[in-house]
């Protein structure tokens, strides 16, 4: 019974998705109350509905109903709990079905609180959020259905399909093929969600954007909305990201984070756009420039986000992202393209009424860098997307089929990415409106003096490429010139108030958590990027095979081969697992256990990499091969990944610079320093 | 990039843009279109008619399909990296054997993304003794769209495909049934 | 086209399967070391499962490659031609970059395009902004937005006048 219980919800909620939009575009139009109320609750109960079909196929796999064929292709016995959980989202219709709820659940969210205060808005909020729900879920329900289940038909062939054939007999198979081995990860737990969370949250600032523009409303009121959801979903886009980086990292034992495969880049891209998009946020609330391009820039990330979909599910790049073969390409396209017609349609439609108030004076002052910022940013999304779409085009245009690999995306992009490093830290400094170099100078020197210091100590250590210690530069710049800025506000404060340092810091972000917020985030940035520069740059390896008792000397480390075990487990695993001491001068660093593991049913590999960690580098071991029956010699990679720790620590300081900006602010009572004045 | 506000005095409809963001949208949207319908097609459909293609072997003998004209075509598509391959082979070799000496019937194999050195190795291990060349640029695997290694593709006298094998070919008995489809 | 890479991979990682217990070609007499064969392999890709650099790919075809690269470096080829021999073999997929001619150029000339023409529109925007007289609702930006910005400039004005 549980599966027509979650197939039958499914069915209502497409219903309920179908006659919220109806009746949301009617009751918009014809401003009928009840009419609303109708599509309001219509939206609001697609959640519940949509909840109740999540648990039926979680209660599926988790007791192991193998008769599933979505239940059959992701799990097996043998699988722990949390990957049963995981396998919800580990193949392509449970996590189509998990996408939906996830949208279904913040509009809920936006639904359930915020009736009153946007009457205007939000019949056109529920028409956008649910008409994307009514999509996804026609793709669930007619070409990805997770309730599909095996039949043997009369002539002894299997099929899986929803009824049974006539003349049928239901399949039940004793145990499930399992889920892909790379997958079987906690990364696999925690990756999809946080992507997931990301992709879909910005789908309700994006329904804001064009309510905004149905309604005629020219003001800031869809920003000031959605302004939380729109830090919220670029929150899990970027913890989605890194979470992706750390589990290549652990699992593939290539050494790296991030291959710019075409997948991995095609979820960079509604970053890059999300993010410039938070930046012009800024600009239009605090100063009324750029309202096109905010609403453009939306537009363009929610519309990547629903193309990266499309992408990975389509079928049509090929990486370890990859879903199998799908014929569900064809209504992306139509999807992407219906939105993107409607949206440019309605932004041109109103732009005669979004005119800017306020113009920018000078490259030098704040609007000037966040211009720049913008640019930056969108010349690197176009970049990435000429990337991943050359090699199609090649194909067309030539017949020859090339790869766009990461020496382009490098030397491309990376350029870029210094800059903006270089905007982070001369952002601070500025000032809003008139603004000279020189009044922009006085304040620069000193932070890139003392970030000079930095590069300084890179030579010292034996640093030689420009480029990186220009990197490093500007990273410190970007740092100090953070928190210099923020110590000036505070002696300021604690003089002009007459209070302690700590109070007035306390005040400072207290009434002002997003610039703090913000400040903590690029932190945060800059040290990722310290992390990159480390492994981009200073990464050296080497490869060669021990016999036991032998060692592989890198960069002053000394890493002996001591024993290699192999056994089989109980889950059907055959594990392969060497004992390498790494050594320096004749002192043990650590012990470091690299292996490899052999899944008997579905014939796969999967390395695991030994690494030592330290805040200054990581040390590296992949476990290449090794010579069969008498296991004396086995071959062995060695890596050493310089301050790539410091891309992970921060993330977390990313992360708490967020939560700052997104705490919510109890008063807004008057600022006490005007009362001084 | 293109999307600067105009300034408020002025009233301007953006045409430039709407064309821009347009011809990006349908460009891009053709394209993908293109892309999808061109890997749909994931075979080549019996009785399509086959492009030109040489073949030259390990040895420096060049295959003119066009210069085949009028004799059967059975081509194989190989690797020594894959597993299936062995086995087939000798069964290739084994109709090949029977075949040979009427003039009737060629056999071509092409190497697919293999190194010469260990292909020559495969060779000579299972014997095989018909034309084997390697496949440079891997054009010919993507003119019959090959999907993975082995396939076997028989084209007839009139140049038209007749018959496609995906995997290996499991006895010498199926490639003799395959064969005469040709007739 | 998807269905093939798909059908590669898998039978790429079968063919691993025939070898759960490794397979040792690495050989300690070459004078070729694993790093010098690395460091090519590292720039190439590797010819049927798509987005596998040829350095870190795990598959038993791969390692034939590698020791093809081997070969050709014990018989004194250069890296370029290394290079170009695999992009003749098995098609120009194999390079981490599409090679310099023709059609491909396209690519290398976008981007420097995308940016002259970013620095172009900054430009030009931000000037035109300067020559127009500044409309007459100038800044009416509400202070309750730009809080403590504005507040913190008067102060420092303030400070500095006192110099």
């Amino acid at each position: 019974m549980i599966g027509p219980i979650g197939y039958g919800t499914l069915v209502i909620a497409l219903v309920t998705s179908l006659l919220a939009v109806v009746t949301s575009i009617y009751g918009g139009r014809s401003r009928s109350a009840a009419m609303l109320e109708t599509a309001r609750r219509a939206a609001l109960i697609t959640f519940p509905l949509l909840s109740i079909s999540i648990l039926a196929l979680l209660i599926l796999l988790i007791s192991g109903h193998f008769e599933y064929t979505y239940v059959y292709q992701t799990t097996d016995l043998a699988m722990p709990l949390y990957l049963k959980i995981a396998a919800l989202w580990g193949g392509q219709e449970g996590s189509l079905l998990f996408w939906c709820w996830l949208l279904a659940g913040f509009s809920f969210i936006t639904l359930a609180r915020k009736w009153k205060s946007e009457n205007d808005l939000l019949p056109w909020v529920i028409t956008v959020t649910s008409f994307t729900l009514f999509f996804f879920l026609i793709l669930v329900l007619f070409f990805e259905n997770p309730f599909h289940r095996y039949f043997i038909t009369m002539d002894g062939q299997v099929v899986s399909s929803l009824l049974p054939p006539m003349m049928s007999l239901q399949a039940d198979p004793p145990d499930g093929a399992g889920l892909n081995p790379l997958l079987r990860h906690f990364g696999m737990v925690v990756h999809p969600p946080a992507l997931y969370l990301g992709f879909t949250g910005f789908v309700i600032p994006y329904a804001y954007a064009i309510a905004a523009l149905i309604t005629g409303r020219s003001d800031d009121q869809w920003i000031k909305s959605t302004r939380k959801w729109s830090l919220m979903a670029w929150l899990f886009l970027s913890i989605g990201l890194v979470l992706g980086s750390r589990w290549a990292y652990d699992v593939l034992g290539w050494g790296g984070y991030w291959a710019w495969d075409p997948v991995e880049i095609s979820a960079l891209i509604p970053w890059l756009t999300g993010t410039a998009y938070l930046h012009s946020m800024i600009t239009q609330e605090k100063r009324g420039l750029f309202k096109h391009w905010t609403i453009a820039l939306i537009v363009l990330t929610f519309c990547l986000v629903i193309f990266g979909t499309f992408l990975t599910r389509s079928g049509l790049l090929s990486s370890v992202h990859s879903f199998s073969e799908s014929s569900i390409g064809p209504f992306f396209l139509a999807f992407i393209a219906l939105m993107f017609l409607i949206s440019l349609g309605l932004l041109l439609w109103r732009w005669n009424d979004l005119g800017s108030a306020y113009q920018i004076r000078s490259f030098f002052s704040k609007e000037g860098a966040f211009v720049l910022n913008n640019l930056l940013f969108v010349a690197i999304f176009l970049i990435c997307l000429i990337g991943i779409l050359f090699p199609i085009v090649s194909e067309l245009v030539t017949g020859q089929k090339v790869t766009v690999g990461p020496p382009f995306y490098e030397s491309a992009t990376g350029p870029l990415f210094a800059l903006l490093l270089l905007l982070m830290g001369v952002v601070p400094l500025t000032v809003w409106g008139a603004a000279t170099a020189s009044s922009l100078g006085r304040n620069i020197w000193l932070p890139a003096a003392l970030a000079l210091a930095a590069p300084g100590v890179a030579l010292f250590l034996g640093a030689t490429s420009w480029i990186a210690l220009l990197s490093i530069w500007f990273v410190f710049f970007a740092v100090i010139a953070t928190l210099m800025d923020t110590l000036k506000s505070i002696r300021l404060r604690s003089r002009v108030h007459k209070e302690s340092g700590w109070q007035s810091f306390n005040n400072l972000v207290r009434h002002n958590r997003r610039r703090y917020g913000g400040y903590l985030i690029h932190i945060g940035v800059a040290l990722m990027g310290l992390g990159i520069i480390g492994i981009e740059m200073f990464q050296t390896t080497t490869q060669g095979m021990v016999a036991e008792g032998e060692s592989l000397q890198l960069s002053g480390y000394t890493f002996t081969y001591e024993k290699l075990e192999l056994q089989d487990t109980p889950d059907g695993r055959n594990i392969a697992q060497a004992s390498i001491l790494i050594s320096r001068d004749g002192r043990e660093v650590g012990r470091v256990y690299p292996g490899s593991d052999y899944y008997y049913y579905s014939q796969q590999s999967v390395t695991r990499p030994g690494i030592h960690s330290t805040l200054s580098e990581d040390l590296y071991i992949v476990l290449v091969d090794w010579l069969e029956i008498t296991a004396e010699g086995a071959t062995f990679k060695v890596f050493r990944n310089p301050l790539i720790n410091w891309l992970w620590i921060g993330t977390v300081v990313l992360i708490l610079g967020t939560l700052v900006a997104l705490w919510p602010s109890r008063e807004r009572r008057p600022l006490a320093l005007k009362e001084k004045a | 990039m293109t999307h600067n506000p105009p300034t408020s005095t002025r009233k301007r409809f953006p045409i430039a843009i709407a064309l821009v963001a347009g011809i990006i949208l349908i460009g891009m949207i053709t394209l993908f279109a293109i892309q999808m319908k061109n890997s749909r097609q994931d075979t080549l459909e019996i009785g399509s008619e086959i492009p030109d293609f040489t073949v030259t072997t390990f040895s420096g003998e060049t295959y003119q399909k066009s210069q085949l004209q009028g004799k059967v075509i059975l081509l194989n598509f190989w690797s020594s990296w894959c597993a299936s391959c062995d086995e087939e082979g000798a069964a290739l070799e084994e109709v090949w054997q029977e075949v040979k000496d009427k003039g009737e019937i060629v056999f071509l194999g092409v190497n697919y993304v293999d190194t010469e050195k260990d292909s020559l190795a495969f060779l000579e291990k299972y014997g095989i003794t018909f034309p084997n060349g390697p496949d440079l640029g891997s054009r010919i695997s993507r003119l019959f769209k090959v999907d993975a290694v082995p396939e076997t593709y028989i084209i007839g006298r009139d140049g038209r495909l007749v018959a496609i094998q995906i995997g290996p070919f499991q006895s010498a008995e199926e490639i003799r049934a395959a064969l005469e489809l040709a007739d | 086209m998807k269905r093939q890479l798909f059908c590669v991979v898998i039978m790429l990682s079968a063919l691993v399967a025939f070898v759960p217990q490794g397979i040792g070609y690495a050989q300690d007499t070459s004078p070729i070391t694993d790093d010098q064969v690395n460091a090519l392999a590292e720039e190439l890709y590797c010819p049927v499962c798509e987005n596998v650099p040829l350095d870190v790919c795990p598959t038993q075809a791969c390692a034939q490659w590698r020791d093809l690269i081997r070969e050709k470096m014990e018989l004194g080829w250069s890296e370029p031609q290394i290079k170009e021999f695999f992009a003749l073999q098995y098609g120009d997929q194999v390079l981490a970059v599409p090679p310099r001619r023709g059609f491909n150029w396209l690519i290398y000339v976008l981007p420097p395009i995308i940016i002259l023409s970013g620095i172009v529109i900054a430009v030009r925007f931000v000037s035109r902004s300067k020559t127009q007289p500044l409309p007459a609702v100038e800044i009416a930006t509400p202070a309750d937005h730009a809080p403590l910005d504005s507040v913190i400039n008067e102060i420092e004005q303030d400070l500095k006048r006192k110099q």
